[in-house]
């Protein structure tokens, strides 16, 4: 008993032969058919070359356009031809051109022999699968399609809506439940004789003859009816992009293919002589004999599945430019983004550094340049911190720097002086940890030795910024973590809020932290607001802060460092 | 004119390229073509003096023209291109390419360029995308002489390797990405005048194809779709731009008093100031060139769904 190969062919003749020959030589018979496509002098000449083979032979051909009913009738003649010139085929294999046997073909011929009854066709109803082109499943089944996919999408589309517009449905056969799965199939004699065979198979091929990709569901839905025993996965090691078309094997994959421990492999680049001397000639390649795996490189095309329609997060560059709304992760990491807090707080970045591990930033998006960590120049990736190379595409400069630095958690400084224009962007972006402590922006005013009408003008300014700021980062769209805190309210108890967004940054979480950060002297800071009132601005961001010294920022003598407890 | 286009077979993978005085580079040049699989070379030789018409001549699978018209007159060269392209390219996988430019692809190191052909002809795509990449070496570029047939990764062997931005150009539908060492050193003051990076030199040549600007943006639009808008990636890769050699202050004063490039030549006029002085273009932050897959790794090309 051994197995048949019947191998649909369409281009790449020689290699076609190569493999021919090979299963031949393996003691396996074939039948070859031949796309009407190809020429009838091309045609000729390879089966002129494949004379000295008595046991390879060629079947009636037929034009097989993809997903057309003649690669069924192809297989269906071929199959007829095989059942009835080699008596001794128990299974019959269904090949492509371009497949490529891995495993020795004893393995196969021993591997069948011991599953004399076992078909093994992937075969699944269409409620199930979740690999259809195009978005149509059950509706190949019971609509029309008169045009072609490939040649007339145009028609095509318009041509299924309308028939959904008007509810049209074509009768399925009775008996059979549509089932579908891959073309490459391995069927016993006694199943693939009972379907060419079947008294009804006239009005079943009517039937699926305008079904839509009928070499996928023809067999898949009549072995259903006849197999004792179906296996529903395919020996054919195959694999799938987005589109639905096969991964494409090249010389580099050898050691991905000797490990996947198949049997045939589909489909092989024509030109890839390493593979078919590797795999046709080398008697010595030693597959290890174990069920065929193809698990092993699943991982490998899955990836390239998921590049392809998902992409890396937090990258732009010359093929994956996302749409607004469609980045699939806007920036390439989490970080985190402080408002106010360096301008209250004595060395707050050298702290925030300590106590996190993080890389802690300046301002990255003041007015002068971008303030990187330790005063850098040049960052990562060799980003520039000249401000207007920055300000001429403040996201690019924001989802380069996450990009370049990724693997590492960065903290920056932000306030209305800043480029407000990446606020928003960075409001919309759930890898963004936002902590504003608002108002804080008049401290350093408050500090600073200018005339009080400057004062007062740039106290207008960045309060009327900051407003906004708030505005954006309280939209209803917002997806960052957003933390905002009046002045007042931060210093009434800053252990609680700080500790909070340490842990979130969650670095150094199992270590308590040895130091707090200072609070800036704010004696004096109640005077300075009512003074701006008094000049006919109203600070109103920074809260409450009463004029009468307040006893927390009176004390004489230098006061005690806040202390965070776990 | 040395006219050897009768020997292009239909399925032969060309090169588009122009050319002047580049006579160091071209051995080099057609040889890292060849061993990637490209059949035959169509260059325009703009009025050479150095005798790399002549070299050219002389290649078996090379046609070459030869004009002294003007660069800028032609549009920078592309129109010489695209009569070329129309000519012999129709039906072709082409590559446009300049001689200091290197094309890489996924698995380039593996899978000769007909792999990559056959694979986007499988898979209905026209037009790859190659973004350029600057290449410079560590210290003065003059410090090392560049010998013909040498690889001149060799001396350039170091780039930026996340500094570029990127704006959609809405007429043509074309990415425009500027960046690199060029914006950083040159154009630090002036980003929006940074040359052009975005390239799409392998095109599936039809004849009522055009390049519109050099290789940035072709006519049909739909050919400039070479990025996903929906979170996905394309399959893309790079042209290492090997300008920065120690040729290249005679080149940047030669084309500076000749006056025929881009943009009133506004480019060379930017590098005449700093290549005066120290033109080291690295940093502490350059990145030292490896491989292909280390780019795909940078996130500046990518394998998209081949695999």
């Amino acid at each position: 008993m051994t197995v048949g190969i019947v191998m649909l062919v369409h281009t790449a003749l020689g290699r076609a032969e190569q493999v021919a020959r090979h299963w031949a030589r393996g003691g396996c018979p074939v039948v070859i058919h031949v796309d009407r496509n190809v020429s009838r002098k091309t045609y000729d000449a390879f089966v002129a070359r494949l004379q000295d083979e008595p046991s390879v032979l060629f079947s009636k051909r037929h034009r097989c356009e993809w997903g057309s009913w003649g690669l069924v009738a192809a297989s269906q003649d071929a199959s007829e031809l095989m059942l009835e010139r080699f008596e001794e085929v128990r299974h019959v294999y269904l090949a492509s051109g371009s497949c490529l046997p891995l495993r020795p073909v004893e393995e196969l011929v021993e591997y069948l022999a011991h599953r004399p009854r076992t078909d093994f066709i992937e075969s699944a109803t269409t409620a199930d699968v979740p690999w259809t082109v195009g978005g149509l499943d059950h509706e190949r089944f019971t609509l029309h399609f008169p045009f072609s996919w490939r040649q007339n999408r145009y028609l095509f589309d318009k041509f299924v809506e309308l028939q959904r517009l008007v509810g049209y449905k074509r009768r399925i056969p009775g008996g059979i439940v549509p089932h579908m799965g891959s073309q490459w199939w391995c069927l016993t004699r006694q199943t693939l004789s009972a379907i060419l065979q079947d008294p009804e198979r006239p009005s079943f091929d009517a039937y699926f003859r305008r079904v839509w990709i009928p070499d996928e569901s023809y067999f898949q839905t009549l072995a259903r009816l006849y197999s004792t025993k179906i296996e529903s996965r395919s020996l054919t090691l195959s694999k799938f992009d987005f589109q639905g078309k096969p991964h494409i094997f090249y010389d580099d994959h050898l050691q991905l293919l000797r490990r996947s421990d198949c049997f045939v492999a589909r489909k092989i680049w024509p030109h890839a002589d390493r593979l078919y001397e590797s795999f046709l000639t080398d008697p010595n390649r030693a597959m290890s004999r174990q069920e065929p795996n193809p698990g092993k490189i699943d991982r490998i095309f899955a990836k390239a599945v998921d590049r392809r329609t998902r992409g890396r997060p937090g990258l732009f560059m010359q093929s994956r430019y996302p749409n607004y709304g469609w980045e699939n992760g806007l920036t390439a990491g989490k970080y985190s983004v402080f408002q106010g807090f360096s301008e209250l707080f004595e060395e707050f970045e050298g702290w925030l550094g300590r106590a996190t591990g993080a890389q802690v930033h300046g301002h990255l998006f003041a007015p002068e340049r971008a303030e990187f960590a330790g005063g850098q120049t040049v960052l990562n990736g060799a980003l520039s911190d000249n401000a207007l190379l920055r300000d001429a595409n403040p996201l690019a400069f924001l989802t380069n720097l996450l990009w370049n630095t990724r693997g590492e958690r960065q903290c920056f400084q932000y306030g209305p002086r800043d480029n407000p224009k990446i606020n928003w962007h960075m409001s919309r972006d759930p890898n963004a940890q936002i902590s504003v402590i608002s108002g804080a922006w008049a401290v350093p005013l408050f500090k600073s030795n200018a005339n009080f009408a400057d004062l007062r003008a740039t106290a207008a300014k960045l309060q009327k910024i900051e407003s906004r700021m708030l505005d954006e980062l309280r939209s209803p769209d917002v997806k960052a973590r957003v933390r905002i805190w009046t002045m007042a309210e931060f210093i009434e108890s800053p252990m609680e809020p700080l500790q909070v967004i340490i842990d979130e940054i969650g670095q150094k979480s199992l270590r308590r932290l040895a130091e707090a950060p200072r609070l800036e002297n704010l004696n004096g800071f109640g005077q300075f607001l009512q003074n701006l009132k008094n000049q006919g601005m109203h600070p109103y961001l920074m809260g409450d802060f009463p004029v009468d010294p307040a006893p927390r920022n009176t004390r004489s003598g230098p006061r005690k460092p806040y202390l965070i407890k776990k | 004119m040395t006219n050897r286009t009768s020997d292009i077979k239909p399925s032969d993978l060309l090169v588009f390229s122009t050319q002047r005085n580049e006579g160091v580079r071209l051995p080099y040049f057609l040889d890292y073509y060849r061993d990637m699989g490209v059949n035959h070379f169509l260059i325009v030789d703009n009025d050479s003096t150095d005798g790399s018409l002549d070299y050219l001549a002389r290649q078996p699978d090379v046609s070459v023209w030869s004009t002294q018209a003007s660069y800028k007159r032609s549009r920078f060269g592309v129109d010489w291109m695209n009569w070329l392209l129309m000519r012999y390219g129709h039906g072709h996988w082409c590559l446009t390419v300049d001689p200091d430019e290197l094309f890489l692809y996924p698995f380039c190191d593996t899978r000769p360029l007909r792999a990559l052909t056959d694979w986007l002809d499988a898979s209905s795509i026209k037009s790859f995308s190659a973004m350029l990449l600057d290449m410079y070496p560590k210290g003065r570029m003059d410090q090392t002489p560049y010998m013909p047939g040498q690889n001149p990764l060799e001396i350039a062997s170091w780039f930026d390797s996340g500094n570029y931005t990127i704006q959609k150009n809405p007429e043509l539908g074309n990415l425009w990405i500027q960046g690199g060492p060029r914006a950083r050193v040159f154009f630090a003051n002036k980003p929006e005048l940074a040359p052009a990076l975005n390239k799409i030199p392998l095109v599936r040549w039809d004849r009522r194809y055009a390049y519109v600007s050099s290789t940035h943006n072709l006519l049909p639009r739909g050919l400039n779709l070479v990025y996903d808008e929906w979170g996905g990636e394309k399959a893309s890769g790079i042209l290492l731009h090997t300008k920065f050699l120690s040729t290249f202050a005679d080149k940047a004063e030669e084309e500076l008093t000749r006056g025929q490039h881009y943009g009133a030549s506004r480019e060379y006029i930017a590098y005449a100031d700093a290549v005066q002085d120290n033109p080291d273009l690295w940093c502490k932050w350059s990145e030292k060139y490896i491989n292909w897959r280390q780019l795909e790794i940078l996130g500046l090309m990518s394998k998209g769904n081949w695999a």
